[in-house]
């Protein structure tokens, strides 16, 4: 048995996964028109590649990565593309962004697949096929996997972790995808163990689940894999990568360092699955679990094709009558969604509907009595009171030096605050408002160096024009010189004075 | 007696040459406060605050010739920062510099344009791109939007653009909560 550490901080919420976790998996129907919005990892938005009228398939690309951090997209079913317009996407301004649209022809016909042997390609090769099969870390933060189990020169992985830890409350669809996927989980892990070169696998799995825990030993053991299944204690956040990380191997990820640095990389068992589904089925990211939970009268998992909107998704659950809000994500991290127009996309692991007597407004916010409640229950040992006086006076940087960016947003701190101080908001504005500024600071450094370099090209201009004209002027005064020196000039001044005498004296003689 | 008196005497000479060779080794060029003035300005080049260019602004406050509240497009918040720097009174922007606006670009209409190549020759940053007779654009992720363009536009086809707020450079807000009366 593997010892296991703590992590510092964390909370106890009641965990509400029984509501959904107790019956299958529901397949969603088919929507007949799908957005699927162009941004749906962290990175750069991807690039469209078809425009209104294509015919698509199941599968085939819409879009290809928009840079290095930024994966493809594809069609969740077949049907013509009506457009890319600006539609509303789950994001936490109601903001719109750039959508492909397509119109399902109800076929759902695949584009052809193509699996592959993982381990008789070069681990560049599979790297590029996962970016164009459009895998996301799937816990939430939709990061390019490709990119993950890419390592520096100064940094290894030897240990993948699998995180199945799904801490948040309410969220079950990582509970039952291993309870019913472990297999293909496991064989995905394996794939991405073998792209990163790691050598051992350990699953986390919180000792809340234990049909998954028992499902995943069970399926390790089948497969004969090296592959070590934890049952990690249930603590809020034990699902964050550096908690789960330093829970399963007592490393402690610092500021600034990644876990290759420390020979680990983490990956949801959603993103294993994936994976599995991408390179040894040759199925693209095209689908997803999502838990559909909270104020509804029959709360489940559900399959659903990204593009699917929410709307639609959440009828499937018949939300109460007195919802008043849905939230994408948990009732810790999770943001409410500004409209339910706004369709299902990679990074949608949970839709929470809420009512006033589910979640009662929190009393009016008091001020910080300094209880320093929230640095105890701060999983990142960070000090949130701290980064709270200075995000509210708006002196960030004196909020960035408490680390305000180590901050994980795990809403521990808002949590057990007597005061009702809403902090991760506090934080959050503040992050977003450095983030901005930093940006206006280069845009200001490049105007700069821009406008002195204007500068210097007017003032070399100048000076070129001056110099053509010395020139110039030189040239004239030659070509004078060559005409004759100075005395062949007197001389030619005396013959022309010499020339008007003579002609004055012609003529004085006819005028007299 | 004269022990003393040497020890001292060497004491001053290597101290001295130390001091002297520090001054040399360790000049200062120009003058640092200008540099920090000029990193705080928005360096639009947009010549509101009557110099021509943020550096000659800079240079201004830090010989104490300007106040620190003629840039408008640096805003209060610039303003904070200045006297931060320089530990005067904040004061809020003058008048008679202009306004704080939202942040622009200029856009130019592209049917309208004659190709004169007047606002090429304006632009500080060189953000415009076109040639004599032909159509001119502007770059936008250069723009300071410093409206300098406009002006010298004999048929008036530049307008300046609020950037409009898009998922890229959206920004969660400060928290604010209705005060409710109490109970």
């Amino acid at each position: 048995m593997r010892p296991l550490f703590g992590f510092t901080g964390g909370v106890k919420p009641a965990s509400h996964k029984t509501e959904s976790n107790q019956g299958g998996i529901v397949v969603a129907p088919l929507p007949p028109v799908l957005t699927v919005p162009l941004r749906q990892n962290a990175g750069l938005a991807s690039r469209p590649l078809v425009q209104a009228g294509d015919r698509v398939l199941k599968g085939q690309a819409i879009a290809g990565p928009g840079g290095s951090i930024s994966v493809a997209i594809h069609a969740p079913t077949s049907g013509t593309v009506r457009g890319i317009e600006t539609h509303p996407i789950p994001h936490p301004s109601g903001l719109l962004a750039p959508c492909v649209v397509i119109e399902a022809d109800g076929e759902d016909r695949w584009i052809e697949r193509t699996p592959v042997d993982p381990y008789a390609l070069p681990v560049e090769e599979l790297r590029t096929r996962l970016r164009d099969a459009g895998v996301v870390g799937l816990g939430g933060a939709a990061f390019p996997s490709f990119v993950k189990t890419q390592h520096g020169p100064t940094q290894r992985i030897e240990t993948l972790i699998l995180n199945g830890a799904e801490c948040e409350p309410f969220i079950t669809c990582d509970d039952l995808l291993m309870r019913t996927q472990a297999g293909q989980i496991l064989d995905g892990a394996a794939v991405l163990a073998h792209i990163a070169g790691a050598q051992r696998i350990v699953v986390g799995i919180e000792d809340n689940k234990p049909e998954a825990v028992a499902a995943m030993t069970a399926a390790a053991q089948r497969a004969g894999l090296l592959v070590e299944v934890v049952a990690v204690p249930t603590r809020y956040p034990a699902g964050g990568e550096k908690q789960l990380i330093r829970v399963l191997t007592g490393i402690e990820v610092p500021f600034g360092k990644l876990p290759p640095d420390y020979g680990v990389q983490c990956f949801n068992v959603a993103t294993a699955y994936a994976t599995a589904r991408a390179l040894l089925h040759g199925e693209p990211m095209i689908s997803r679990l999502v838990t559909v939970t909270g104020n509804v009268e029959r709360p489940g998992n559900f399959e659903v094709r990204i593009g699917t909107p929410i709307a639609d998704l959440l009828k499937l659950a018949e939300p109460k009558a007195d919802t008043d809000r849905n939230l994408m994500g948990g009732p810790m991290m999770g943001f409410a969604l500004p409209t339910l127009d706004a369709p299902v996309i990679k990074a949608t692991n949970c839709i929470l509907a809420g009512s006033k007597a589910m979640f009662p407004a929190p009393g009016p916010e008091m001020p910080c009595i300094r209880c320093g409640s929230c640095a105890r229950a701060c999983p990142m040992d960070l000090q949130p009171f701290e980064m709270y006086w200075f995000s509210r006076a708006k002196i960030l940087g004196k909020a960035q030096e408490y680390h305000l960016f180590d901050c994980i947003e795990c809403g521990c701190c808002t949590y057990v605050c007597p005061s009702r101080i809403p902090l991760v908001d506090y934080f959050r504005f503040a992050k977003s408002e450095i983030r901005a500024r930093e940006k206006e600071n280069e845009a200001a450094d490049a105007a700069r160096q821009r406008y002195e370099f204007r500068l210097e090209r007017e003032e070399r201009e100048k000076q070129e024009k001056a110099a053509k004209l010395a020139a110039k002027a030189a040239e004239t005064k030659a070509k004078l010189a060559q005409a004759g020196d100075a005395d062949d000039k007197k001389a030619l001044i005396a013959a022309a004075v010499a020339r008007a005498q003579e002609q004055k004296a012609e003529e004085k003689p006819g005028v007299e | 007696m004269l022990e003393a008196l040497l020890v001292m005497a060497l004491g001053s000479v290597i101290l001295g040459g130390a001091l002297g060779y520090a001054s040399v080794k360790f000049r200062v060029e120009g003058d640092p406060l200008v540099e920090k003035i000029d990193a705080i300005l928005p360096q639009t080049q947009c010549g509101q605050c009557g110099f021509p260019g943020c550096k000659p602004y800079a240079e201004a406050i830090a010989k104490g010739e300007a106040d620190i509240n003629c840039c408008p497009p640096g805003g209060e918040d610039g303003i904070h920062k200045l006297a931060d720097l320089l530990g005067r009174e904040f004061k809020p922007l003058s008048g008679e510099h202009g306004v704080e606006k939202p942040k622009s670009t200029a856009v130019i209409d592209e049917n309208v344009c004659i190709g004169c190549t007047l606002c090429i020759q304006a632009c500080p940053v060189d953000a415009i791109v076109g040639a004599a007779k032909q159509m001119h654009t502007v770059v936008a992720s250069q723009c300071t939007g410093c409206e300098l363009c406009l002006a010298p536009c004999p048929v008036n086809c530049i307008d300046m653009v609020p950037i409009p707020e898009t998922i890229d450079n959206w920004k969660w807000k400060y928290p604010v909560f209705a005060v409710q009366k109490a109970a």
